[in-house]
């Protein structure tokens, strides 16, 4: 697989160490009632799509980047790679 | 019909026009039991439990393709019972065990050969931690045996044993440990529970599941749709795909496995041979082709097949130890989906929906538990609570605390 770093262009996917589902951005808050829950379902439990998915590389060999990528699991077709920062900052994060 | 030699040789005399097909084709009904949904190794050895030894007759077994379509043909065959948690050995020993009876208990030929499993260790803290893996083992009631280099060179003269950064300083054996011929046992398995009235329903994919209050009383099929008192899921790889249908989320994600074969040579492997410093597995089928795979692509997939770079890697470590194998020519290489679980171990159990069962986040050890897998899904399935040694095997570990994690790297479905 090539992945296309959004600021190094296309790279083998070998270069890259895969974390797993983009939702691991969306870390849940500690403080809140149901703290237990949210963390028992943001560790352990995923969507598993067939088809469309987002999710974390970093680019161990390279530069060290956090990219989120949107691949089909059905054909490992790339169709998307953004910078985990910038996604995670849409979503409302502050860093 | 029973096979016998006696069979077979009658069968030469008159032509060979005795033997029948094995199972029906039954139509399905409008209403069973217990519907089991998958017709891999695990649901048809479900079934054949379920109808054998807890005399439900009632039972259909679905499944979306052909049977035996799924990772039962697509594995690299291996039988053992080399693990080290309580919640892991008792289950997977009961497996070996029903393994060495398998044959005479279905009466059909699955080729069970035990030529015996060897882990190999390159460095003192690595045989420390086997000679503990062989403790664990033999306390649970397997065979469990740690070589020298010295022993091994006798019995193994083709390792590299002096190989620079990775010397082989020894092994853990399990003798009883081996090879099945992986498609017979779907085969044997389907055969038994058809003969016991069980309706194995082939191209018959399960679209959707009937639930009302919590409460499971059926579901939608290509084929129409079928009630059921209880519905068994055993989908392995597939398994995010259909409790999706559920309304479930799973501590599982699917992977792709590779797995290759070369092109038939004379015997030069006797059993199957683990490198311990790298991921790849080696064995040698009947036919002399050396079978063999090692570590998963590393990211979710659907797709049955994988990337170059792990076939470098495990060609690389199959150099590692038998520099002999960079001779032979690689005749095909494939893919299957793993269900990878949180903790690298499986879960038999049932959901928070009454009357839907759950069977599956097998990794890539699913085949060696067909056996034990049936029976405890079926203990499940007969009586509502959990056969003793798949006790641990539940849903709800993650929550709890009770995670059954052999390599301890924890919630990183890709490095199990």
């Amino acid at each position: 697989m090539i992945i296309h770093h959004p600021l190094l262009g296309p790279r083998d996917a070998a270069e890259f160490v895969y974390l797993g589902d983009a939702s691991l951005i969306d870390r849940p808050d500690w403080q809140a009632e149901d703290a237990a829950q949210a963390f028992h379902a943001y560790g352990y439990l995923r969507d598993n799509p067939a088809g469309a998915h987002q999710e974390l590389w970093y680019h161990e060999q390279g530069d060290r980047s956090w990219l989120v990528v949107t691949r089909d699991t059905t054909t490992h077709e790339i169709t998307q790679v953004e910078l985990a920062r910038d996604v995670a900052r849409v979503r409302g994060r502050d860093k | 019909m029973r096979y016998s030699a006696l069979r077979i040789l009658r069968e030469g005399l008159t032509g060979n026009k005795g033997w029948k097909p094995v199972w029906r084709e039954p139509e399905p009904k409008a209403e069973y039991d217990i519907v089991i949904v998958g017709g891999g190794g695990h649901g048809l050895a479900t079934a054949y439990y379920l109808a054998k030894e807890f005399g439900h007759k009632n039972i259909a077994v679905l499944e979306k393709g052909w049977l035996g379509s799924g990772n039962i043909g697509r594995n690299t065959t291996i039988i053992r019972s080399n693990y080290m948690l309580p919640g892991n050995e008792p289950f997977y020993e009961m497996s070996l065990k029903l393994w060495e009876g398998l044959e005479q208990d279905f009466n059909y030929n699955a080729m069970v050969s035990q030529r015996s499993i060897l882990n190999l260790y390159h460095s003192d803290a690595q045989r420390d931690a086997f000679v503990r893996r062989a403790n664990a083992m033999m306390l649970a009631g397997a065979d469990a045996e740690i070589a020298d280099a010295d022993q091994l060179r006798a019995e193994l003269p083709f390792l590299d044993f002096d190989n620079a950064r990775f010397p082989i300083k020894g092994g853990l054996f399990q003798r009883r440990g081996g090879t099945v011929r992986h498609d017979a046992v779907a085969w044997g398995y389907a055969r038994g529970a058809d003969a016991r009235g069980v309706d194995i329903i082939q191209n018959c994919e399960v679209t959707g599941f009937d639930i009302e209050n919590g409460h499971c009383t059926g579901m939608q099929t290509s084929r129409g749709a079928i009630r059921a008192k209880k519905v068994a899921v055993c989908v392995a790889g597939s398994s995010g795909r259909v409790m999706e249908k559920a309304g479930m989320r799973l501590p599982i994600e699917s992977h792709v496995l590779q797995a290759f074969v070369t092109e038939g040579l004379k015997p030069v492997i006797p059993g199957v041979i683990t490198f311990g410093a790298g991921h790849f597995y080696v064995s040698q089928s009947d036919k002399g082709g050396l079978v063999f795979g090692g570590d998963i692509d590393g990211y979710n997939s659907y797709a049955q097949r994988g990337n170059l770079p792990v076939v470098e890697d495990v060609a690389e470590g199959g150099m590692a130890i038998m520099p002999m194998i960079g001779r032979a020519r690689l005749l095909r290489s494939w893919g299957g989906i793993m269900d990878m679980s949180m903790d690298g171990s499986p879960f038999i159990d049932k959901t928070h929906v009454d009357g839907l069962y759950f069977n599956g986040g097998w990794c890539y050890g699913g085949f060696k538990a067909t056996p034990a897998s049936g029976f405890c899904y079926a203990h499940l399935l007969a009586r509502d609570e959990p056969h003793p040694v798949a006790a641990q095997m539940r849903l709800d570990r993650f929550m709890s605390g009770n995670l059954i994690d052999e390599k301890g790297v924890g919630n990183q479905p890709n490095l199990h």
